[in-house]
């Protein structure tokens, strides 16, 4: 079975040809199962290829598809690598991609770009299985600039509106800072070790450099540039709150299940790397934390339902980083796993919300929407509870593991990651409470389709028992030799962090036994809000620190400054030669005179000297 | 042949060319100018004659000879242009042939 892996990523690429070549004329339900269909196909691939493998014995498999670029030493392959790793992205992107699409199928119903959608989710798509499946960092640099593009066009989506245009801009502009670094680590790693097959390259890593050196601290240290853009951790973070921008599924598909997460992927792929650099690794660690809590508190002051899941998004990720820095490989990637589960859960909920409000984002005007949506309202308690890490959900098990890991290499960052899940706790019930009590302000017109609530119910089943799952990633990473012990006193206190920030949001937003327009209003929490309902500040920052004196430098030189000097040097030609052809008279008399006055000049200085 | 020292013949020929040249920058016949380019001509091939006896060598006279046919071939191709001149504009004098714009 395992030799279809070729056809996974080739399905959603073909589907994306036949919608941008066709997609115009094509009727409706063709489009959608073409869309669907193609995504349909790969899921099912990687479901025999899942079965299958999971089922061998093998520990990796090896498919070598055909050359691309092969030049002396250098050479990148079109060759797929399936480990337990890349299966369970696999599972993320091929499953969960396909549940989204189905849910677009009802979603984008009425949007005259309908082929569009499905043709850039299809290109998506293929893209990120590339990028899972490359076995060498060409490839895999291919799949991550594919959904780069993929993301690009879909945040801009919906064109017509300038500011789509510049959100779409602006993820792209800020992944690219990240892009760039990786770019710089890949041609490292090749002119130090000579291969770009990423096997080869850890084990070369491994066994010529010692850990700490120079080398693996400055590839590490750019590999985690890229991942910091793609992953929008500090400080490349300020672009996924405006990436929201465009249709919910596609913040459901690429902004929250799958490429933001290719970060995180990419650290836990080349992890010897990591290991042979642990300053670097310690600075993911500080990076995950740091990122967890500001962008939690962020989420604290939102009011834009997508905005909301957005900092979440940036704050579950931090945890995936901080994982990844303590050395819990697995807990990362199984992190990953169970925040795609959860989080697109939530992003098809809010998306079901928003469909049904005619596109209100404002939290504050919705309410009451228990009684009228049960669905959407069950979803958004199961995916809040998992989100939240509420016992027994699917983000129970990994959160878990991921803070008594962390706990293991530094009590600061678990008590920091414990502080972020109290606050995980209050942002994600403060939402439910606000959208779903209360009294309903206004009526719902619209109902979910079949094809927007068979997905919802399927990835809450998966939300809810995801963290059964069990994906032997033991032959991939190295097992954390500091495993946690019985730490009761730890565990209960990760255990009893979100149940307080529950408990808060309760009293906050659902008894209003305090009121939260009141403490809004106190003399020092008023900035605190406006500082957190901005992110921090950190666009402004950048506005300050980059954006303006850019522009100011492009204004002064609107009128080419540099060009000054070359204008002058023109202007200088340009004189000499009027004068020049001053002289050209066409008087004979005076040419004679000329000449004699020279040759006098010459005669004069020869009997001077 | 020791009659005239150099240096007078020197002299002379030196006066007649800065006559000849005075005369080329002063004059705007065409006529004249021509005659002034003769003198200067001339004034050289004297030089060259002075030069030759001076040190009893027939260089400075071949010299002469060879000045002698530039100048009628000069002469040739200086008359002609000036009856072309005189035929397209009426005119010999230097300044009013120019036709340039500069």
């Amino acid at each position: 079975m395992t030799e279809l892996l070729g056809w996974v990523p080739l399905f959603p690429f073909l589907g994306f040809l036949t919608l941008v070549l066709a997609g115009g004329r094509l009727f409706k339900p063709l489009i959608a199962w073409i869309g669907i269909g193609s995504v349909g196909i790969s899921a099912l691939l990687v479901c025999l290829i899942g079965v299958d493998f999971l089922n061998g014995t093998v520990p990796f498999y090896r498919l070598l598809l055909g050359s691309w670029i092969a030049m002396d030493d250098l050479s990148a392959p079109f060759g797929f690598y399936l480990d337990a790793l890349s299966m369970t992205m696999l599972f993320v992107v091929a499953g969960v991609g396909f549940l989204i699409h189905v849910y677009s199928a009802g979603f984008m119903e009425s949007d005259p770009g309908y082929a569009r959608f499905f043709a850039y989710m299809n290109l998506f798509v293929s893209a990120m299985l590339v990028l899972v499946l490359a076995d060498n960092l060409v490839l895999l640099y291919l799949g991550w600039e594919g959904v780069g593009l993929g993301s690009y066009l879909l945040i801009g989506f919906w064109y017509e509106d300038p500011n789509n245009g510049y959100a779409a801009r602006k993820a792209f502009v800020m992944t690219r800072i990240g892009d760039t670094a990786m770019a710089l680590g890949l041609f490292l790693l090749f002119t130090q070790l000579h291969t770009f097959d990423i096997q080869s390259l850890m084990r070369l890593a491994t066994g010529q450099w010692a850990p700490g050196t120079l080398l693996p601290v400055a590839s590490a240290a750019l590999l985690l540039g890229g991942a910091v853009g793609k992953s929008a951790q500090l400080p490349l973070q300020t672009w996924l709150p405006d990436a929201m921008a465009g249709p919910t599924p596609v913040s459901a598909l690429i902004h929250a299940a799958t490429m933001v997460t290719a970060g995180v992927y990419l650290i836990a792929r080349t992890h010897d790397l990591f290991l042979l650099a642990p300053a670097v690794q310690f600075a993911v660690a500080v990076i995950g934390t740091i990122t967890l809590l500001i962008a939690g508190c962020a989420a604290l002051a939102q009011t834009d339902i997508k905005r909301i899941l957005a900092y979440s998004t940036i704050s579950q990720i931090g945890y995936m980083f901080l994982a990844l820095g303590v050395g819990a490989w697995s807990a990362a990637i199984f992190h990953l796993l169970t925040h795609a589960f959860f989080k697109a859960l939530l992003f098809l909920a809010a998306g079901a919300v928003i469909y049904c409000f005619h596109h209100e984002h404002n939290i504050f005007k919705m309410g009451g929407l228990r009684k009228a949506m049960p669905l959407t309202f069950w979803s958004f308690i199961i995916g809040g509870a998992a989100l939240s890490a509420l016992p027994f959900t699917s983000g129970f098990y990994s959160k878990h593991e991921i803070l008594l890991e962390a706990y293991a290499a530094s009590p600061g960052l678990w008590a920091a990651g414990c502080l972020g899940a109290l606050i995980t706790g209050i942002y994600s019930f403060r939402l439910i409470f606000v959208v779903f009590f209360g009294t309903q302000s206004r009526t719902i017109e619209k109902g979910l389709g079949l094809s927007m609530s068979v997905p919802l119910l399927l990835l809450a089943i998966l939300a809810l028992f995801g963290g059964v799952l069990q994906i032997p990633l033991d032959s991939v990473f190295p097992v954390n030799p500091a495993s946690s012990d019985a730490l009761t006193l730890v565990s209960v206190i990760t255990i009893a962090a979100p149940f307080f920030g529950l408990l808060i949001a309760v009293l906050f937003y659902l008894t209003h036994t305090f009121s939260s327009q009141r403490f809004a209003n106190y003399g020092w929490a008023r900035p605190v809000r406006k500082l957190f309902l901005s992110g921090w500040g950190f666009d402004a920052l950048y506005d300050g620190l980059l954006v303006q004196p850019f522009t100011s430098i492009a204004r002064l030189n609107k009128n080419d400054i540099v060009d000054r000097l070359y204008l002058a040097l023109a202007w200088l030609g340009r004189e000499l030669h009027r004068m020049i052809s001053a002289a050209q008279t066409g008087r004979v008399r005076w040419y004679a005179s000329s000449l004699v006055l020279g040759t006098v000049a010459v005669i004069a200085l020869g009997l001077l000297s | 042949m020791s009659g005239v020292p150099m240096e007078f013949g020197l002299l002379l020929s030196a006066v007649l060319f800065v006559l000849g040249l005075i005369g080329l920058m002063v004059r705007r016949n065409l006529i004249m100018m021509l005659m002034s380019l003769e003198v200067m001509l001339n004034a050289t091939g004297l030089a060259f004659i002075v030069a030759g006896s001076r040190w009893g060598q027939a260089d400075g006279q071949i010299m002469f000879l060879l000045i002698l046919t530039l100048a009628a071939a000069e002469v040739g191709v200086g008359l002609g242009l000036v009856m072309q001149i005189f035929h397209r504009f009426n005119t010999l004098d230097a300044d009013s042939v120019n036709e340039m714009q500069g």
